[in-house]
């Protein structure tokens, strides 16, 4: 360590590089429509502190930011919106569906709940909990730390693959 | 009026007036001008169509008090669903706006004479009116693409009065906006960056609490109330469980009241430390925000402790609460008490004197008494208007009468007024759970009737009339006799309702909330037309806007 301290060089590949570079560098797009969402704003406060994990930086806006944390419940009148969001975000993405409503619908089984918002979007990570704690939060972004230093390509990754190996087979 | 209206007896204490449609405005009228009812709280219609007396279907109804309190006085009107029209409201008070157009929305019912009754908690391309008892609960409806809102700006246009020369851009604040708090949206149509009209248009966060409410027994309605005010989760369910209690005709023990006041209160400092931190970080003042969630998460920390869960408390039950206080309680809400002192001193300390933030909010959007009333105001969204009214003073519940403390009222109903009667609120609150832990009284938590509580497991597993009494509670539900009532408490942002229907079942036949944010948004195109761009954000931060209560 002290050579590179002096001026020496470590070596790695690109990939590795890129993929440590993304993930301590995730800037979240918190879709928070609910109670979730309030939950979501203990986690950026001070005594959780989102920014240990280099998420802190949040961005309302989909053009800056990688991630997608959807902290609410997303009816059928916003699920249009949702996803109009999701395709204004940049490649390579992510999008953690925090809570019950986001993941299922939550105990909101009736005619304007949406089900979960895996039927708009792809969804990489799922929080239980209604709302989850903190600490779930932010072990759902370990885990999509984890990924991303694997290379573990993301479910919107994953569909376009498929299709792909579909258009090839016909 | 003498003959068109009667008064009808209520086994709830309620005081009910029934007339026929034709006579519903003028009996409205004469109850605004000669009798003092200047405050409607609430418009809805119960749909009779499982009820013994079925004919005619619709049932409207309309909920109001004075604004300095007093006697509640409902007036309802039946109304047939071969012609479901009646005549609008909205003349009279603004608040039967949102009201009718909520009642048209949810139940099909149409008003003549309403300046634009059409949908405003479904999507504009929903088929049927949901909250009828023969709409499917789950026969969910896709929608293609969101309203433009084009009709209502291009009416707002034509009626300016003085259009000019002008190159207007037409903009969306939200529907997904940090400062449009979740789930709100506004189409502002803008002269530079003046505005000139504002559409708002709600109903994005609706999740169908009514509805659902109708679908499990009494007890089971508890969740769904934690989620209409998330904020103050606690309040939501004293509001809902008493409602339920004065129909079952019951009153907690004093340790079960005491409780409640030192939770109510909790809830309210809660509320109020995320409004007046929301509000201040889109005023771009950062750091209040850390000062005031370190706060909520000590209070989180002694809820937690109580019954497990952070936001979502669903603690208290009907007749009293699911469990008494853990030891160690009173220690943690001491320490509360010590240290929410601190944090407010600090946090006025950086905004008190600030330049920007005085220029931001003094004098913006202001609302006279008078407005604020006709809009339905209440809580501190009204104090701030100077309006001294509060339920806890008002109407005392669980014994407020006995607490020392104030009611805080502002002057101008401005934004700097909303956010000050909040921070002084706080203190007031603090006062009454620190009386309140002191005489913190002993005895059971929970009141002993077999009808509401389930009796101690331990007496379940030994005798057999605990057993039954277990096993009908846990089959049958809590049946309340039937009827219709309505109970409210003083929440964190208003006066909360929950207007109850019973048919004598153990499910509910409706519930419908009495939003307080409802009335208070609707208001909000009056209050930043003519202010500027950036108004609006301070503005809405200032109204307290939950979508969860907004469009349950």
């Amino acid at each position: 360590m002290e050579k590179v301290a002096a001026g020496g060089a470590l070596t790695t590949r690109v990939d590795a590089l890129l993929a440590w570079g993304r993930k301590n560098s995730l800037w979240p797009l918190p879709y928070g429509t609910a109670c979730c969402a309030i939950e979501f704003m203990a986690v950026v406060a001070s005594p959780f502190d989102l920014s240990r994990y280099g998420a802190e930086v949040v961005r309302f806006s989909p053009r800056q930011s990688d991630l997608l944390i959807v902290s609410g419940t997303i009816v059928h009148k916003q699920a249009v919106i949702l996803r109009r969001i999701y395709h204004q975000m940049a490649e390579p993405k992510w999008v953690i569906a925090m809570g019950a409503c986001a993941s299922a619908g939550a105990f909101y089984d009736n005619y304007c709940t949406l089900q979960g918002i895996d039927s708009v979007v792809p969804v990489d990570l799922y929080i239980p909990g209604c709302p989850p704690r903190p600490e779930a939060v932010m072990h759902a972004l370990v885990e999509l730390q984890r990924r991303i230093t694997e290379g573990i390509p993301s479910k919107a990754q994953v569909i376009r693959m498929e299709e792909e190996k579909k258009g090839e087979g016909a | 009026m003498e003959g068109k209206v009667r008064v009808e007896g209520n086994p709830f204490g309620d005081l009910v007036f029934r007339t026929e449609r034709e006579h519903l405005p003028a009996a409205l009228r004469a109850l605004r001008d000669d009798h003092g009812f200047d405050m409607l709280l609430d418009t809805t219609v119960v749909d009779r169509l499982e009820l013994p007396d079925r004919e005619p279907r619709f049932d409207l109804v309309y909920n109001m008090r004075p604004s300095l309190g007093g006697l509640r006085v409902r007036v309802q009107a039946r109304i047939p669903a071969e012609d479901p029209v009646a005549e609008s409201a909205s003349g009279i008070w603004r608040a039967a706006e949102w009201g009718e157009r909520e009642v048209f929305d949810q139940y099909g019912v149409r008003f003549r004479g309403h300046p634009n009754c059409k949908r405003i908690l479904n999507h504009k391309d929903f088929v049927g009116h949901p909250l009828r008892r023969d709409y499917d609960i789950k026969k969910q409806q896709w929608l293609s693409e969101p309203d433009d809102l084009l009709d209502e700006m291009e009416k707002k246009r034509a009626a300016d009065p003085e259009p000019g020369e002008r190159e207007s851009m037409l903009i969306n604040l939200g529907p997904s906006h940090p400062a449009m708090h979740g789930a709100l949206r506004v189409l502002l149509d803008l002269d530079g960056e003046t505005i000139r009209h504002a559409v708002p248009e709600i109903g994005y966060l609706h999740r169908g609490f009514e509805k659902s409410a109708e679908k499990g027994n009494y007890t089971q309605v508890i969740p769904y109330t934690d989620r209409l005010n998330y904020c103050s989760s606690v309040m939501n369910n004293v509001g809902y469980c008493r409602t339920v209690e004065k129909m079952l005709g019951v009153e907690i023990t004093p340790r079960g009241a005491a409780i409640r006041v030192i939770l109510l209160e909790l809830g309210r400092i809660m509320d109020h430390c995320v409004q007046l931190a929301a509000n201040l970080v889109d005023l771009g003042a950062l750091t209040n925000y850390w000062y005031l969630f370190n706060e909520r998460e000590k209070i989180y920390n002694v809820i937690e402790a109580l019954c497990g869960a952070r936001l979502t408390h669903c603690y208290f039950r009907i007749g009293g609460s699911s469990h008494d206080l853990h030891e160690g309680f009173a220690e943690g809400v001491r320490e509360v008490l010590r240290s929410v002192p601190r944090a407010l001193a600090d946090v006025e300390k950086m905004v008190a004197r600030n330049r920007i933030f005085l220029d931001r909010t003094v004098g913006v959007g202001a609302i006279s008494a008078a407005d604020a009333i006709s809009h339905g105001f209440t809580g501190p969204c009204l104090r701030a208007a100077g309006v001294q009214n509060d339920l806890r003073k008002d109407e005392p519940y669980y014994g407020y009468e006995t607490y020392d403390w104030d009611v805080v009222v502002g002057e101008k109903g401005d934004t700097y007024d909303r956010i000050w009667v909040r921070f002084e609120e706080v203190r007031q609150s603090l006062r009454i759970v620190e009386q309140a832990l002191t005489r913190l009284p002993g005895g059971p938590a929970n009141i002993d009737d077999p009808r509401v509580v389930l009796p101690p497991k331990r007496e379940v597993y030994e005798n057999i009339e605990a057993l039954m009494n277990h096993f009908m509670l846990t089959m049958y539900g809590i049946r309340p006799p039937a009827g219709e009532c309505y109970g409210a408490i003083e929440a964190a942002n208003g006066e909360l309702g929950f207007f109850t229907v019973s048919d004598g079942t153990g499910r509910p036949y409706k519930v419908k909330v009495r939003p307080p944010c409802f009335y208070v948004f609707s208001a909000f195109e009056r209050l930043v037309e003519g202010g500027m761009i950036q108004d609006a954000i301070a503005v809405l931060g200032s109204l307290n806007i939950i979508a969860g209560e907004l469009d349950r």
